[in-house]
């Protein structure tokens, strides 16, 4: 087990370097010159001169290389261009918003899923499957863009149910107040994909051999259902779960936007629109090295669920 | 179920029909299936018409009044008002400074023109489904939209398609260094979560246009096509066939794209159906957040972005015609891919 985890971890390095050389190859080679974009209108020589001083852009490639590796390593990406507040501070600010929408959100929407997932396949072939599963279908169809609009505009901006947007000091008041209609978007879209695949992932469990024993030996159908198949599917929806959350972090960003929530979505977007380009690199390393440790929590706890699973 | 019945009745025949026919034959069965290709194919003739230039391609043109409510609501009654205000607006107003303006008749000329260019009477007080904020027809921006928004879903799913599948095939088959290589691309790809890619790459190009937006969408889309591929390349290249064709002497690439690639394109035809609703979808944030197409496109995302400042002002209609649009197209597709992967491949159920 150690020796895996060992193993898996050293296996992050190779990855790390990739993504670090792709950001690199990305941004430094691809994106052009950044003293251009920061001198403004009215360059003159030696102001760009200055700058690319100051950004280490008039070294060769390799030397420019080897910063960005000393960066990603310590975790250090220096600061903003576009408020120069240090880049590092940025995240540990915006994490806790970002955090409070998304850990209720998940929550909510998986135990939703599950709920409404086992009455489908429960009920699978009937009517009000197929009608559930054409309803998942069009539901998808939307994009997650009107969900929010219309969102907005009825349940904030018409009836005045909750803030349109914004965000308070308080925990209590930012979650209760504030997040509450981001959690419901959040939740309403992400329904319609769990609850299909969900259903995909009962379906296949209902139909085995030890579902046919436990329904022989007179177990009742909600025991069967809640114990014995919810078990054998738990495996794969903890693992989907887990994959989901780190494009969750970044990619909550239009909800975020919307609402005006400063979390870590709201503030790629405003790097992207301002080429703030240490942002956008630090929070594409940060990511990339959260998706590599959940993925090896998620094969680590599929062990734990499921102990037929050989790790190797 | 119906495949036990099929088999053996086509087997008996001579000459038996091959896995396209069978496959056709059985998506002609699936009511849903031939509904949502029929929907599907009429976007498609409706994206060549537009492309064409046949259909709505005055989009442009300012036809109606500013906000324009469609035609079965009858025109505003806030309109003439703001007519009137307007030609009041336009007088002359020499009189109130007692000193005769020697610029008077030439700019009297001139606000004629301007009246002329945009004279009330030639444009329309309502229009078929309403106007945007300039007075332009919001059916055909939505036609034109889905020009946009097909063109690039479809020419990104092939570019991704052709990447995962050429990356897939090289993985499969050669194994060892080439596999390693290239499974080491795909985790650099799949650790960083997609649409933040997506953002990265668009924040770098910092360009708008179509093409940019292909090519983002393309050149990240292709790690999950290039997973199935590999897998099932790997399958088959122990198969006797190919080792047949090994024994006769074909190169590897033949053997890869002549002799494997016909029994693994039915994966490869479902996964470029199913990117292409993705990208559809993945178009639209883009556009809609500024990143996408450029300013003289419309797409759906596009009218999307408009259609949220023009909801305040209760001008509901290019929000619905937008996602009436997509949601048509999108559920159409993705019922479609479902019906293909169905009748393509009948023992998954």
């Amino acid at each position: 087990m150690l020796a895996y985890v060992v193993r898996r971890i050293g296996q992050f390095v190779p990855t790390l370097l990739g993504v670090v050389l792709l950001v690199f190859v990305l941004f430094n080679w691809i994106g052009g010159d950044p003293a251009y974009l920061l001198a403004g209108k009215m360059p003159n020589p030696e102001q760009i001169e200055n700058i690319r001083r100051q950004l280490g852009v008039d070294q060769p490639y390799y030397v420019q290389l080897w910063i960005f590796i000393q960066q990603a390593a310590t975790g250090d990406f220096g600061v903003s261009w576009a408020t120069n507040e240090k880049v590092s501070e940025i995240f540990a600010t915006r994490l806790g918003p970002s955090l409070t929408v998304l850990v209720p959100m998940l929550i909510i929407s998986t135990l939703l899923a599950l709920a409404a997932a086992m009455l489908v396949a429960y009920l699978r072939g009937s009517l009000t499957d197929r009608a559930i599963m054409i309803g998942c279908t069009v539901g998808q169809a939307i994009s997650i863009l009107v969900y929010i609009i219309v969102f907005q505009y009825i349940f904030a901006y018409q009836l005045g149910w909750f803030p349109v947007q914004g965000w308070g000091y308080g925990f209590a008041e930012n979650l209760l107040s504030y997040s509450a209609l981001p959690i419901i978007v959040g939740v309403i879209v992400s329904l319609a994909p769990d609850i299909r695949l969900y259903r995909s992932f009962f379906l296949d469990e209902i139909n085995q051999e030890y579902v046919r024993t436990a329904r022989a030996k007179g177990l009742t159908e909600a025991r069967v259902l809640w114990v014995h198949v919810l078990r054998n599917a738990a495996i794969p929806i903890v693992t989907n779960v887990m994959f989901q959350l780190p494009g969750l972090l970044a990619g909550a960003f239009l909800i975020e936007r919307f609402f005006s929530i400063p979390g870590i979505g709201r503030e790629v977007i405003l790097a992207v629109e301002r080429s703030d380009f240490p942002v956008i690199k630090a929070v594409t390393i940060y990511v990339a090295v959260a998706t590599l440790i959940l993925n090896l929590l998620a094969d680590l706890l599929y062990k734990a669920v499921d102990p037929r699973v050989q790790l190797k | 179920m119906s495949r036990g019945a099929i088999l053996p009745a086509s087997a008996i025949r001579a000459e038996s029909p091959g896995l396209w026919m069978l496959a056709w034959r059985r998506l002609c069965r699936d009511r849903v299936g031939l509904t949502s290709l029929a929907a599907v194919a009429l976007y498609c003739a409706l994206m060549l018409a537009s492309g064409a230039g046949l259909l709505a391609g005055d989009w442009s043109k300012e036809a109606g009044v500013s906000y324009a409510p469609p035609a079965f609501m009858g025109p505003d009654a806030a309109f003439p008002a703001v007519e009137v205000a307007h030609d009041a607006a336009a007088q002359p107003f020499t009189e109130e400074t007692g000193i005769a303006d020697p610029l008077a008749e030439v700019l009297t000329g001139i606000r004629k023109e301007l009246a002329g260019a945009s004279e009330p009477d030639s444009r329309a007080t309502t229009l078929a489904f309403g106007g945007d904020k300039w007075g332009r027809d919001v059916l055909k921006k939505a036609v034109k939209g889905t020009e946009t928004s097909m063109l690039v879903g479809i020419v990104a799913a092939l570019l991704a398609v052709v990447l995962g599948t050429v990356f897939g095939a090289q993985a499969g088959y050669y194994g060892g260094r080439v596999d390693d290589f290239f499974n080491w691309l795909y985790s650099v790809f799949t650790s960083i979560p997609y649409l933040l890619l997506v953002l990265a790459i668009a924040a770098v190009l910092n360009q708008k246009g179509t093409l940019t937006v292909i090519l983002i969408l393309g050149l990240t889309g292709w790690t999950g096509i290039f997973r199935l591929v590999r897998a099932e390349y790997m399958k088959h290249k122990v198969r006797e066939y190919v080792l047949a064709a090994d024994a006769i002497g074909a190169s590897g690439a033949r053997r890869m794209f002549v002799h494997i690639f016909p029994n693994v394109s039915h994966v490869v035809l479902v996964q470029l159906s199913l990117h292409v609703v993705l990208f559809i979808k993945s178009e639209v944030i883009l556009s809609f957040l500024g990143f996408g197409v450029g300013v003289d496109t419309v797409s759906w995302g596009s009218m999307l972005n408009e259609a949220q400042t023009e909801l305040i002002l209760g001008k509901w209609w290019q929000l619905v015609a937008a996602t009436a649009a997509m949601a048509v197209l999108v559920t159409a597709f993705s019922l479609f891919t479902d019906a293909l992967r169905d009748a393509l491949d009948p023992q998954l159920k």
